[in-house]
């Protein structure tokens, strides 16, 4: 990718540059003031650089900026690189850091913090192949940071995402204290549109503006509350009591609840990049799982789109394959396994799977990590109907908390088990680990718990990792995707419904590709809702 | 016996017995499946058997449940309630932070139950077969029946959505300041329903147990005497009766500060209540053992602190204890 600035930044730059100080002014102080109070997770601390996922990546996206962010097309926009140059053969990403760019603390941001945090992340983030190939951060000025890389990486571009880049001062991060217990973890200075004020642990976080953001003008809104409430009805209560103004929502039922409400707005955009898969996966390395046959029969029981009418509504699609179909590498030429038990049944045959007296082949269990019902035991519920067509009895083996549940998993005690996995964003981060042989390891959830080995999966992947060339990338994913559907380690069921729900009042909310881990510098009240 | 022996001797069983706590509860927490290893590390999107390594050995989890239990038990012993795995910070001072407001919220309830029980008991009493009676016995004992989580949910829909006079969750409005008396009203507003809900639990017990005993301290000897003197129906009722009456419900209060506790965590949980309640319950969750412990610790001496007030109290009330032991 080569692409430095879009033809629509250039029209909203030259746009803002030859509308007059006054108007601009005026725009500003129409949109400025209020406060938001909003529901959040608990989260341990809000230092995205150590530790991703929501939790942390909502309010850590409001204190600290990244290297750029992302709009609604997948595309990179200036953050706090205002300018940027993958070099020929993508070896080397060089970020120009805009000019004047403050923290909390008063301090420039310099290509110092920026080459510190990558260090940081590649130490200490989970995600080990987000920055995998990265030799080092080279320093030319205070201003530019290059990248170098020991091979292509294409996915090098989404890795400098809000969520995923929060830059870092060094010196207050790099003390010599333990990065995983700082204190300013949960005391944090960013250079991001607002500044922490006080974090509760487990009950709210405080944000106020910060008056010395380096985009002129943001961002509007003068105070974030961010509360955590562990009871999903009484949060959506509070929604629609006007207590909240803004949540996350993840049931399809709790969408169509707030729908109907005057005072409130939903939209199911914003989660392209987060990318969040509800899937069955299956213990490859457990008999009879282990007979591709076996899965495959399953997963031409589970009539995957009666599933979601009955489930969800209709109000997802289907999810053929392991990206989420927001994603630009997603195909839809895959085989759709459309329900037909005639076919199940005769390829349990050919597997040597008999029916006993019972007229049942052999029984599996079905684990579901705690969730909403409808992406948890009520999908186990569904199937096991579906399976009994052929002879499959299913026990559902519900885990009250995701310890137990993970435990079992990543310990390979399972049969199948219902799970929502995150793409975020480039395939490389969050699409690998699921399927790579090496990523076979006993003990960590998320990576290949499937035990699923396919050397030619393998060799795909690796090569679209450092495939710079988009268009080969997006074959070898097609590819991938074709195989990896047809061994069925995993049967994709559906994007997880999640949605934003927010007061009216609220505008422009963010729809980008990360949405709610996007930051809220845009957001604006109208003004008769302000307050 | 002195009252300076009892207390001694008191003061040595309760000290075993929270000995004893500290050791079953550690027992326990540890007998769940998983550790925090795995909520971070799951909470974080993803990990690695580095990463899972290191947050084992940071937080002591890689050494035996043994060598766990003597090292908190050592820090126990000196004061320290141990490090939050999950909110990373001392244990002491999260449990403290916390417990302002699960004290008022429980003070609160059981004040409500006590006082309303009581009264509701004694009406009961003085006309055992009324209309009035036989209400306040269904009423109070659906109370007692329904699930806190269920009630406190009915209570919200009924009065934060339908008739939208309370608020739904948290403790104060967080975008106004929390100073002055605008403050404290705001909090007495956000009272009201996590209060009723846990007072409706305990109601049923208060106003049974007052009925009951009030019931046989109004057909006692002593009452009748008390009538026979020509003393007014209130005079006897209120002053003779109901002293004797109350002993028992006095006990059951100091019996049930642990359940209104334990009651806590579910009411806090819905009501979003910033207590420790709240607190318990996200640890479990996220197996923050040295948290869980500390807020159990926290619990058991409170009711046993409770338990020997309850004793200091009958022995206050009731001469014929003290020569007891």
């Amino acid at each position: 990718m080569t692409a430095t600035i879009n033809r629509r930044t250039l029209l909203a730059a030259t746009g803002a540059a030859l509308l007059p100080a006054a108007a601009r002014a005026q725009v500003q102080t129409e949109k400025r003031g209020g406060t938001l109070v909003m529901l959040a997770s608990t989260t341990r601390h809000v230092n995205p650089a150590i530790q991703s996922g929501t939790p942390a990546g909502i309010p850590g996206t409001q204190i600290f900026a990244s290297p750029l962010r992302f709009d609604d097309k997948w595309q990179p926009q200036p953050y706090l690189a205002e300018r940027w140059e993958l070099a020929p053969g993508g070896r080397a990403l060089t970020l120009h850091l805009v000019p004047g760019a403050l923290f909390h603390d008063g301090t420039p941001v310099t290509s110092e913090d920026v080459a510190f945090t990558i260090a940081v992340i590649q130490k200490n983030h989970p995600f080990k192949t987000m920055l995998e190939p990265v030799e080092g951060v080279d320093t030319p000025d205070a201003q530019t940071a290059i990248i170098r890389m020991s091979h292509p990486h294409p996915a090098i571009m989404l890795a400098m995402s809000p969520a995923l880049c929060p830059i870092l001062p060094k010196h207050v991060y790099g003390d010599g204290r333990d990065i995983m217990t700082h204190p300013a973890n949960t005391a944090p200075v960013g250079a991001g549109p607002y500044r922490l004020t006080e974090f509760r642990p487990g009950e709210a976080i405080f944000l106020e503006r910060n008056e010395r953001f380096f985009r002129p003008g943001r961002p509007y809104i003068d105070r974030i509350v961010m509360r955590m409430i562990p009871d999903n009805q009484t949060a959506l209560l509070a929604l629609e009591q006007n207590e909240l103004a803004y949540s996350l929502l993840g049931a399809v039922r709790d969408e169509e609840r707030i729908a109907k409400q005057p005072n409130l707005q939903v939209t199911d955009r914003g989660f392209e990049g987060i990318g969040a898969l509800s899937w069955l996966a299956f213990n490859c390395a457990k008999k009879p799982l282990d007979d591709t046959r076996v899965r495959q029969a399953i997963a031409y029981l589970a009539d995957r789109p009666r599933m979601v009418r009955v489930l969800e509504a209709g109000k997802v699609p289907v999810a053929l394959t392991p990206l989420h179909p927001g994603s630009p590498f997603y195909t839809t030429e895959v085989n759709h396994f459309d329900f037909d038990a005639a076919k199940a049944n005769a390829l349990l045959d050919d597997a040597g799977a008999k029916r006993g007296a019972d007229g049942n082949r052999f029984k599996l269990t079905i684990d579901s990590a705690p969730g909403p019902v409808e992406v948890t035991t009520g999908i186990g519920e569904y199937l096991r109907g579906q399976l009994r067509r052929a002879g499959i009895e299913l026990e559902l083996r519900a885990s009250p908390d995701f310890p137990t549940w993970a435990q079992r998993v990543s310990n390979f005690d399972f049969d199948l088990t219902i799970d929502t996995v995150f793409n975020w964003g480039d395939p490389v981060i969050g699409v690998h680990r699921t399927y790579l042989t090496r990523n076979i390891r006993k003990g960590v959830i998320w990576s290949n718990t499937q035990s699923y080995s396919n050397p030619k999966v393998d060799a795909l992947l690796d090569a679209a990792a450092s495939e710079p060339d988009t268009a080969k990338r997006s074959a070898l994913y097609k590819e991938f995707q074709q195989i990896v559907v047809d061994d069925v380690p995993i049967l994709f069921l559906h994007p997880f419904p999640y949605a934003q729900a927010a007061a009216k009042g609220l505008r422009d909310l963010p729809t980008t590709i990360w949405g709610p881990m996007s930051p809220y510098d845009e957001l604006y009240w109208d003004a008769a809702d302000r307050k | 016996m002195t009252a300076l022996a009892w207390l001694v001797r008191r003061l040595a069983h309760a000290a075993g017995l929270i000995f004893a706590v500290l050791v079953l509860n550690f027992v326990l927490v540890h007998l769940a499946p998983g550790d925090p290893a795995d909520v971070i590390a799951g909470e974080a999107g993803g990990t690695s058997p580095q990463i899972l390594a290191a947050i084992r050995a940071r937080y002591g989890l890689d050494r035996s449940l043994p060598e766990q239990l003597a090292a908190y038990i050592g820090r126990v012993l000196r004061g320290d309630l141990g490090y939050s795995y999950y909110f990373d910070r001392p244990v002491a001072a999260l449990v403290l932070g916390r417990m302002g407001a699960t004290a008022l919220l429980v003070t609160s309830a059981i004040s409500l139950a006590l006082l309303l029980g009581t009264w509701l008991g004694i009406r009961a009493a003085r006309r055992p077969n009324g209309i009035e009676t036989h209400l306040v016995a269904v009423f109070s004992i659906a109370g007692f029946a329904a699930p806190v989580f269920w009630s406190g949910l009915m209570l919200l829909l009924l009065f934060a959505s339908t008739f939208p006079l309370f608020p739904v969750s948290g403790m104060d409005d967080p975008s106004r300041p929390p100073i002055g008396f605008a403050h404290a009203l705001d909090v007495a507003h956000h009272l009201v329903l996590p209060t009723v809900t846990l007072a409706l639990v305990y109601l049923a017990q208060y106003s049974r147990q007052a009925r009951a005993s009030m019931l046989a301290a109004l057909g006692a000897d002593y009452v009748r005497t008390a009538r026979a003197k020509g003393l007014g129906e209130r005079r006897v009722v209120y002053r003779h009766a109901l002293r004797n009456a109350l002993i028992p419900v006095i006990t059951i209060a100091g019996l049930q500060f642990g359940q209104v506790l334990a009651g806590a965590v579910l009411v806090e949980t819905v009501f979003g209540w910033p207590g420790l309640g709240r607190l318990a319950y996200d640890s479990i969750l996220r197996r923050d053992s040295p948290t869980l412990l500390g807020i159990l610790l926290g619990s058991a001496v409170m009711v046993i602190a409770a338990n020997l007030i309850a004793d200091a109290a009958y022995r206050f009330a009731d001469p014929r204890l003290r020569g007891a032991a």
